[in-house]
């Protein structure tokens, strides 16, 4: 097992490596913002290192700060937690030739799979289902209106280099696309660095179903199973859940080998997850993007198969067998995420501020991942993500009746969440039914 | 006169209008930006700006001063 780690993120997921450190007996090393001083993650870890201000340019982004950190505390593996630096290939390979150990993929596969283009390409010559688009990034607007032509309207406009729902954009038609293609390359240029643009097409009715994989130092990947990430709002999801209720035995089946191909087309290594979107009119299934990283709602995987994701990348990154049998990874009971965001619950704007009361539902099935507590200020600099509200249940009834419970019994004042929301969500009929795709928050929001 | 007005807490990402620019009702001062959203800040009312209190990569609270058309 490792003998230390440094968590080279904050919040939430900062909290979540930390307990699993604490759980295994490794040493943490947490490294925050002057605006992150009084946050949970910092108080837990064995040690805390101020590495700069609230700015992420200059603190969880300082790839030489925090290599500055790991040096003076003495940590030996870094764990980027997911978002910053998670899927920087230049960072990772910094950390390696600091003689340090990643917690992740090799910076060859993270470079693989970062760029979406080479991803969909290298997918395709692996044998796994890709949707139509762009070969090559689209250099101006007359190549996208080609390109356009060729994969038929309505396409989405996309960040190659880009993660997390930002930068997307779709249009019905050359007019739309004319004016979007600009937007979306300065705001590519912006959040991720590079204008490379990609078009695909646009899936009316679509289910965003993901794969968790495991890659194992022998070769073998894993899958452990999907989740299904259709509640969204401006790309971005806001609930996730297991098992998909949109994924037959046999679709599911296929997917969950798709995604093995696609970890071993690149030697994936430790925890990732290969991103899917489901055609609900078809039932294709078509490969999106891969994370080389762990996700935001990993614990959702985590509550049906009863395995601790965080203490897998530790045992594989020290080189250590994993703790549950590979050839069967049993899956039990129903698994649902709530994201609690710091925004209104109507339009869903942001909505910094001080945490004046912060009071988390317990119980059966109940799991708080919170990344704040009372007193705390929440700023502008970092993502909305106040806690993750996981329930799990022996079915899917089970686990959402628990959820109506728990979001009405969660207290946070002093700014706005998102909770309200939550409660509409599980009083909808279409999210009850389990018959819902990425359109869903939008059709609540249209009445 | 109407002095345009921070609503949250939030990074200026952007200033895309100057001091003494003629600005239409509805045109776009300043795009904020708060966790990871782009907020555009927009003119309500037409006349000159007269005054711009920000720069890109100031933080501004709520109520802070953005700016003054007349």
């Amino acid at each position: 097992m490792l003998e230390s780690v440094l968590v080279a993120n904050r919040g939430e997921i900062a909290r979540r490596v930390i307990t699993s450190a604490r759980k295994l007996g490794v040493r943490s090393v947490a490294v925050y913002s002057e605006v992150d001083a009084g946050l949970p993650f910092v108080r837990e870890a064995d040690v805390a290192v101020l590495i700069g201000p609230g700015q992420p340019a200059a603190s969880y982004l300082n790839g030489p700060a925090i290599l500055a950190a790991a040096e003076r505390t003495g940590a030996r593996a870094i764990h980027p937690g997911y978002g910053f630096l998670a899927e920087n290939p230049a960072f990772a390979a910094s950390v390696l030739e600091a003689g340090l150990i990643w917690i992740g993929p090799s910076p060859d596969s993270m470079d693989q799979m970062g760029d979406k283009i080479n991803a969909r390409n290298l997918m395709e010559q692996a044998g796994v289902p890709v949707s139509s688009g762009t070969r090559e990034p689209v250099p101006d607007v007359a190549a996208a209106l080609a390109a356009a032509e060729q994969i038929g309207y309505p396409v989405m406009i996309k960040a190659a280099a880009g993660g997390g729902g930002i930068g997307m954009s779709a249009a019905a038609g050359p007019a739309e696309l004319a004016a979007g293609f600009e937007t979306a390359r300065s705001r590519a240029e912006r959040f991720f660095s590079s204008p490379a643009i990609l078009l695909e097409r646009y899936v009316e009715h679509a289910r965003h179903v993901e794969v968790q994989i495991l890659g194992l130092a022998d070769g073998r990947v894993l899958a452990l199973g999907e989740r299904d990430c259709s509640v969204q709002r401006r790309h971005q999801k806001v609930a996730e859940e297991t098992p998909s209720p949109g994924v037959s035995p046999e679709l599911r089946a296929r997917m969950l080998a798709a995604a093995v191909q696609a970890g071993q087309a690149v030697k994936y290594l430790s925890a990732g997850t290969v991103e899917f979107l489901v055609d609900v009119t078809t039932g294709d299934f078509m490969f999106l993007e891969m994370n080389t990283r762990l996700q935001v709602e990993h614990p959702v995987t985590e509550l049906v198969t009863g395995i601790d994701l965080v203490e897998q990348q530790f045992r594989i990154a020290a080189g250590d067998d994993i703790s549950f049998p590979a050839q069967g990874v049993a899956r039990s009971g129903h698994a649902l995420e709530l994201r609690i965001y710091a925004e209104d619950s109507k339009r869903f704007l942001p909505s910094p501020g001080t945490i004046t009361e912060w009071d988390e539902p317990a119980g059966p099935g109940v799991r708080v991942d919170a990344g704040y507590a009372a007193g705390n200020t929440v700023t502008p600099f970092y993502d909305p993500l106040l806690a993750k509200l996981c329930l799990y249940g022996a079915d899917r009834a089970e686990a959402l009746d628990r959820a109506r419970a728990a979001v009405a019994a969660f207290g946070i004042s002093g700014l706005k969440t998102n909770l309200e929301f939550h409660g509409e969500l599980l009083a909808s009929a279409e999210f009850s039914s389990g018959e819902y795709d990425t359109g869903l928050v939008g059709r609540l929001r249209a009445r | 006169m109407s002095e345009v007005r921070a609503e949250m807490v939030a990074n200026v990402w952007r200033v895309v209008a100057a001091e003494g620019d003629t600005v239409a009702d509805g045109d776009t001062l300043v795009i904020l930006e708060s966790m990871k959203m782009e907020i555009p800040v927009l003119a309500e009312g037409s006349g000159t700006l007269t005054k711009l209190a920000v720069a890109e990569g100031d933080v501004v609270q709520e109520g802070d001063l953005i700016a003054v058309i007349e």
